[in-house]
């Protein structure tokens, strides 16, 4: 079966979008990324959907999925890279996407998820969660 | 008045993305801007995904077409599924049969210049969309 590659990074997990999702593959995606944050204990996903030309609400219910999805299991997630036509249709649509972290490119995106992942560790220190 | 026009299927999801894909060239051809192009397949997108799911499938119908000076892209979605009893309804922004987000054709209807909804219980729904250059 076709699917999208999810690379492991440390405590994160970075996808590239590069084609033309069909509705199975998004769906897929999905469910792929949920076992591997799981599987992984990833503190953080990157998703780089700097080639996309479209994202339409099935693509979009997929994205925030993928968000609410990681948020339980403890992970931040992060789009990268959206084309500002694709940005602006998307909010035209109905589609705010407030629920997701965006950053400009993937440079940017990987520094939310170091800060978020510091952050979350500090935390945990001050409630003596950890040794 | 239309001056070319094709039909492209619709019965399974790799029509869908094959649908974004002739939508993005007619626009392309027509030289739409780059925003006008991603609303036009975004806006088919949608409604090609309306009709596998929720008219059983059926076609997209694109042409050129001219009004005066202007031209555009038409996109017609045709299916002989069950139809749409409340059109206003269906209109509305998150109002959904099938636990999706309800912006399918409301969403579409923003994205577009024109829309033209006609759908008959029983029988079927068209949608038709146009783009104005
Ligand atoms: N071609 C069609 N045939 C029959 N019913 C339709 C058709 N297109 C839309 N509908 C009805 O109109 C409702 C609204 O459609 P819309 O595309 O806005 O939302 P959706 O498809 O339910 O969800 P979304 O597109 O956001 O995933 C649908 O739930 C369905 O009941
Ligand atoms: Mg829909």
């Amino acid at each position: 079966m076709e699917r999208i590659p999810i690379l492991k990074l440390g405590d994160f997990l970075l996808v590239t979008i590069q084609v033309d999702m069909h509705d199975q593959l998004a769906i897929t995606l999905q469910d792929d990324l949920t076992t591997q944050i799981a599987k992984h204990a990833s503190r953080g996903v990157l998703i780089d959907i700097s080639s996309l030309e479209i994202v339409d609400s099935f693509i979009g219910r997929m994205l925030a999925n993928i968000a609410a999805m990681s948020k339980v299991l403890d992970a931040q997630t992060v789009l990268t890279g959206m084309q500002p036509a694709v940005a602006i249709t998307l909010v035209e649509l109905g589609m705010s996407l407030s629920g997701i972290k965006t950053a400009l490119n993937v440079e940017r995106g990987m520094e939310i998820l170091r800060q978020f992942s510091d952050q979350s560790y500090e935390l945990q220190d001050a409630n003596g969660f950890q040794e | 008045m239309a001056s070319r026009s094709e039909v492209h299927p619709i019965a399974g999801a790799a029509d869908v993305v094959k649908v974004r894909q002739v939508a993005r060239s007619w626009a392309l051809e027509l030289k739409l801007s780059l925003v006008d192009q991603t609303k036009l397949v975004t806006a088919a997108s949608e409604l090609a995904r309306n009709t596998l799911d929720h008219g059983h499938g059926g076609t997209m119908r694109v042409e050129q077409v001219e009004n005066g000076l202007r031209r555009g892209i038409k996109l017609t979605f045709e299916d002989k599924g069950p139809g749409i009893p409340d059109i206003a309804m269906a209109l509305r922004d998150g109002y959904t049969t099938s636990g999706g987000l309800g912006l399918g054709l409301s969403g579409s209807r923003r994205l577009v210049n024109e829309f033209d909804i006609k759908s008959e219980v029983g029988r079927g729904t068209i949608v038709a969309i146009t783009r104005w250059k």
